[in-house]
């Protein structure tokens, strides 16, 4: 206890640098101190985004115009969409969990570039304030959806100009995320943590990384060709001047399909720590994990089309796109068999981060069989641009990275803050986040067979059945995040103090501390010759 | 580590600014290939307008500037091996020579660009709607889009080596640590690589 105590004075939190209070956190370059910027800044983002949405689940409560007109609810689907894809989906984990983690994972005192990880936070922030910037000033909210497609991007008399420009800056910050992660597994991990000894999140946050690298600077140069036809109208997606607003829809999923993959391959990483530990086993499968999140990271590239089959593209495009979508499957159907078998014969420890690791299979297996009903060329002119894709969309993106969030929060949270979390609470969030989270976007998946398009403030009387249970779930979702955020707030300030390995976790940041010291590791460990990636001793 | 300091000190890791530099060229090719891209795709829908509109540019400039390009590439690579024989003085001179060819690069195309918008041809010309194809407007769009990104690389490029020169005026840059000429010397080539695509898409093929 006088340890522990002891512990948390000479941790991180409360560590003297060359500033103090606020600005000793917002010029900090310790990974672990950026790790809860982006924490914050992502969580204060996230609940603009998520008052955005229940705005637009209360417009559909009924047909008919509730409480916006149709160009508001435009403008409110966009806002929340740029929100949530490009300041909460895509940093996500890397930058809050990478960042904490991935130097404690591996061994290091911090990231290879320490300077350049506080400005990639700074350009989070800076796109964060041009886009609200777009929100708030100039011609009105842009009303293009967070696809930005051609050529209505450059057409509508809304003030796009900041948020493509805003989505740009972020993009920037990502890569230089995935930069430091790339350069800091590659020289900096512990001596003897040799490739295949590294803990599933590094490998996944190396996949990740290498997404961001390479997707990214397409979707940038894509939305600078965008801004710039806005400003002189140099013609490239400009149907008027010869352009094809088809390649933009290209060039645009070359990277926004695999955007879903910066953020699922992190999330299955965080999984995949969190249910060997609580099932007190090791991992079922290792390699075959790794092998799985390289052939994710590799074939997600190459599968954008299926975004585009009723938009023009020849019958061969089509059958290859498709045939690639499927193949996706495959290394995402391997982990949800290695994370089942690890649990196979385990001595279960039911605390809450195994409740969202669990509830996260279940989601994904969902968003995932769903996603291969939108993948088949026959369906997917049935259900285009129906709310069967939004739900879909939501199950896997939304899913994906809220549940393995909060159970990586729940997970590293005694890492992070030194103090425990209440159980209680957290299980009733979780089953409250969760049952919201079912009765929202299951109506979706039968409204969107029935027919029920996208993106439209009205619909038709049949459908207001399934709309009123879909609104009533995002009330519960809402209340239950409630319940997950301020129990956290509460533990991380009054919560039990925790103990360096409170969950008997085998890597290597349960060796150090809770919460750590401000420089790791007193001594950089040594992975001897006979240890795993999971028995470090 | 005594707890007073503000930062990590992480060993000096040349290796590891290098492989992050590389990195970072990666993502800068990727910029330009999806511009490459979108080039071949509307020269591939539109030999004929490419053609004529290729004919309009000045060959003379570009060719001038692809040397100039070139022959500043080589000094900055020698300025490397002038650091490693700790030849500050040559070093010094060397990666003046390279920033004053980059700045002469940006007046050839300082002129280039005016002639072109005192003819009439800039985005969004009006003249260019009345008297052009598509194809050669989609070209001149390309034309000025790529080129000007490129200028910028070149101003980036220009910025990054006078930092160099400073820091080797402050003597924190010596024969045994040397990663920011190095990688300036990168991103110079980078920069140069990607004319040596522009100049023969533009200037050359017709
Ligand atoms: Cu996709």
């Amino acid at each position: 206890m006088q340890e522990a105590q002891s512990a948390l004075q000479a941790s991180y939190l409360h560590h003297q640098g060359r500033y103090k209070g606020l600005l000793g956190w917002i010029f900090s370059t310790d990974h672990k101190r950026i790790g809860l910027l982006y924490l914050y800044s992502i969580t204060t983002m996230f609940v603009v985004g998520l008052l955005l949405g229940l705005a637009m689940k209360f417009e559909l409560l009924a047909p008919g115009k509730t409480i916006m007109e149709a160009r508001d609810y435009n403008a409110t689907f966009t806002v929340h969409g740029v929100i949530m894809i490009f300041m909460i989906v895509i940093p996500g984990l890397p930058a809050v969990f990478g960042n904490f983690l991935l130097p404690l994972m591996i061994g290091a005192p911090d990231v290879a570039f320490p300077k350049i990880n506080l400005l990639s936070w700074w350009f989070y922030v800076a796109g964060v304030f041009l886009v609200l910037a777009a929100l708030l000033f100039g011609s009105g909210t842009p009303d293009t959806g967070w696809t930005f497609y051609a050529p209505y991007s450059f057409k509508t008399g809304t003030n796009m100009l900041p948020a493509i420009f805003g989505a740009f800056v972020l993009g920037f910050s990502s890569i230089l995320t995935g930069l430091n992660f790339i350069v800091t597994i590659h020289r900096m991990r512990a001596p003897g943590m040799k490739w295949m000894k590294m803990p599933m999140f590094a490998w996944t946050l190396y996949g990740t990384a290498w997404i961001q690298l390479l997707a990214t600077p397409v979707v940038g140069i894509t939305l600078v060709l965008v801004a710039l036809e806005r400003i002189f109208g140099i013609g490239v997606f400009d149907p008027a001047l010869g352009g094809d607003p088809i390649l933009y829809q290209h060039l645009f999923w070359i990277y926004s399909h695999p955007a879903v993959y910066i953020m699922i391959l992190p999330a299955m990483g965080a999984v995949s720590e969190v249910i060997p530990t609580f099932s007190q086993k090791h991992i079922f499968g290792y390699k075959a994990l790794i092998i799985s999140t390289m052939a994710i990271a590799f074939v997600g590239y190459l599968v954008w089309g299926h975004h585009m089959f009723t938009a023009g593209m020849s019958g061969t495009a089509q059958y290859a796109f498709s045939l690639l979508t499927f193949l996706v499957a495959i290394p995402s159907a391997i982990k949800v068999f290695n994370w089942i078998s690890t649990m196979y014969k385990g001595s279960i420890n039911l605390k809450t981060p195994f409740y969202w690791a669990s509830s996260f299979i279940f989601i994904f297996m969902i968003g995932g069989f769903t996603g291969l009903v939108l993948g088949s060329l026959a369906t997917n002119v049935h259900l285009h641009d129906t709310a069967f894709v939004v739900a879909h969309f939501h199950y896997i993106v939304f899913g994906g990275v809220s549940f393995s969030f909060f159970a990586a929060i729940h997970y590293w949270f005694p890492k992070i803050y030194g103090r425990m979390y209440d159980e209680h609470w957290a299980k009733v969030g979780w089953i409250m986040f969760f049952i919201g989270f079912v009765s929202l976007y299951t109506p979706m998946f039968y409204l969107g067979m029935k027919g029920m398009p996208r993106r439209y403030y009205d619909y038709l009387p049949e459908y207001h059945g399934a709309n009123i249970l879909s609104t009533f779930g995002s009330w519960i979702l809402a209340m239950g995040f409630l319940v997950i955020v301020v129990n956290l707030v509460r533990s991380a300030r009054k919560g039990e103090i925790a103990v360096a390995n409170p969950w008997k976790g085998k890597t290597l940041e349960w060796t150090v501390p809770s919460p750590p010291p401000f420089e790791n590791f007193k001594e950089i460990p040594v992975v001897g010759e006979k240890d795993g990636p999971y028995n470090y001793e | 580590m005594e707890s007073t300091h503000h930062a990590h000190h992480l060993p000096y890791d040349a290796e590891a600014s290098k492989i992050g530099m590389w990195l970072f060229i990666f993502t800068e090719l990727l910029l330009f290939g999806g511009m490459f891209i979108v080039y071949s795709v509307y020269r591939y829908l539109n030999p004929e307008a490419f053609h004529l509109a290729g004919e309009e540019l000045n060959t003379f400039i570009g060719a001038v500037n692809t040397v100039i390009l070139l022959v500043s590439s080589m000094t900055i690579a020698m300025s490397t091996s002038a650091i490693q024989k700790n030849d500050i003085r040559l070093t010094n001179i060397l990666l003046g020579i390279t920033l004053i060819l980059a700045v002469v690069f940006l007046f050839n195309k300082y002129f280039e660009w005016s002639a072109k918008f005192s003819h009439g041809i800039y985005p969004g010309s009006q003249e260019m709607l009345g008297t052009m194809s598509q194809g050669e407007i989609l070209f001149f769009g390309l034309y000025f889009v790529m080129t000007g990104l490129h200028a910028l690389h070149i101003l980036v490029g220009i910025a990054l080596i006078t930092w160099t020169m400073i820091e080797l005026k402050q003597k924190k840059i010596h024969h045994e640590k040397y990663d920011l000429l190095e990688n300036s010397g990168l991103y110079w080539h980078l920069v140069d690589l990607i004319w040596i695509f522009l100049f023969p898409l533009f200037y050359l093929i017709h």
